[in-house]
């Protein structure tokens, strides 16, 4: 794609928006709407807008699939780690109120805020995988043929 | 709208344009999610039906071909088959209670008790991130270890395959030098 300017300039200004806008949902979860799910594929919009309009190559230079497949993985290990570490300080399997046991609702707060982030990251990592997957595959086609 | 759109989809043979239909319809539908206060899912369906699987669907189009084959066999069969459960959803809802009803089971069974106890056990102002992370945190697990699950399915059929086959390429290269 080369040769739409607009397009690319456009992209520029909008992919550090939209990963802003990301972290946005992801940290504000809790006060409006939005979470890790939605957060993590806002995120890997950004990406693949990038990956779309610029090239594969450029996508990858800049979010390397090595890591997105270890993101895959850490966002389900952080959700699931969350849950032992409040086992071995002594409370349920999940249970928040471990991380603050004099306020519970603040250990609450900071159990969401984590497992949100683990499940924005699992997302995030999926979704830019998947894409990379699809557009890895060899055949390419020319602007004109749409 | 959300008809005409699908209509439209039906009718079509070129599959670029059903992509974009189908990214319309997703969106129409987030509209309609937002009319019945469902902020959250309506955030959902317009980031993912309309934005990803748009992408994705362009993606194997790109891959395989940009018309779709005329079907050989009669639609009769399959046109009677939507009919009958058409009208058995409809004839269901007429059993529902109205849209925002105070006595509905939606209203009167878990809701209530959630949304009594999650400000002061919980302090998030959001109680759908309340319930979704906290009461019902395993299930929000499983949610994420489906998405890693379907993930690691897509990398294992797609590109393990692509790479399997350059492996293949290269030992038959070398084969033949």
């Amino acid at each position: 794609m080369r040769h739409h300017l607009i397009l690319r300039v456009v992209t520029k200004l909008l992919v550090g928006t939209i990963i802003l806008f990301a972290f946005y949902v992801q940290f504000h979860g809790d006060f409006s709407p939005g979470g890790g799910f939605q957060a993590g594929v806002i995120m890997a919009v950004a990406f693949i807008l990038y990956g779309v309009v610029f090239s594969l190559r450029k996508a990858q230079k800049v979010f390397p699939p090595w890591l997105v497949h270890k993101m895959v993985a850490l966002g389900v290990l952080i959700y699931a780690g969350t849950g032992i570490v409040s086992l071995f300080l002594g409370y349920e399997y999940l249970d928040y109120g471990a991380f603050s046991p004099h306020h519970p609702e603040h250990g609450q707060h900071y159990g969401i805020l984590i497992v949100e982030l683990g499940v924005g990251i699992t997302v995030t990592g999926v979704m830019v995988a998947v894409y990379y997957a699809f557009a890895a595959r060899p055949p390419r086609i020319s602007d004109e043929e749409w | 709208m959300l008809v005409v759109t699908a209509i439209a989809i039906v009718r079509m043979q070129r599959l670029f344009a059903i992509a974009m239909l189908s990214g319309v319809f997703s969106l129409l539908s987030a509209l309609l999610f937002v009319v019945l206060d469902a902020v959250d899912v309506a955030f959902t369906e317009a980031a993912v039906g309309a934005g990803i699987s748009t992408v994705l669907v362009l993606g194997t189009l790109a891959l395989t071909s940009r018309v779709a084959k005329p079907s050989t066999h009669s639609p009769a069969i399959p046109l009677l088959v939507v009919l009958v459960t058409g009208a058995t959803l409809m004839y269901g809802t007429l059993d529902m209670p109205n849209f925002g009803s105070a006595d509905a089971p939606a209203q009167t069974h878990v809701s209530p008790d959630y949304l009594e106890r999650s400000p002061h056990e919980i302090g998030v102002p959001n109680v759908v991130t309340a319930i979704l992370a906290s009461y019902r945190g395993y299930d929000t697990l499983g949610e994420t270890a489906v998405v890693f699950t379907a993930g690691i399915g897509v990398l294992l059929l797609i590109s393990g395959l692509h790479r399997r086959r350059e492996d293949e390429d290269e030992e038959e290269e070398s084969g033949e030098s």
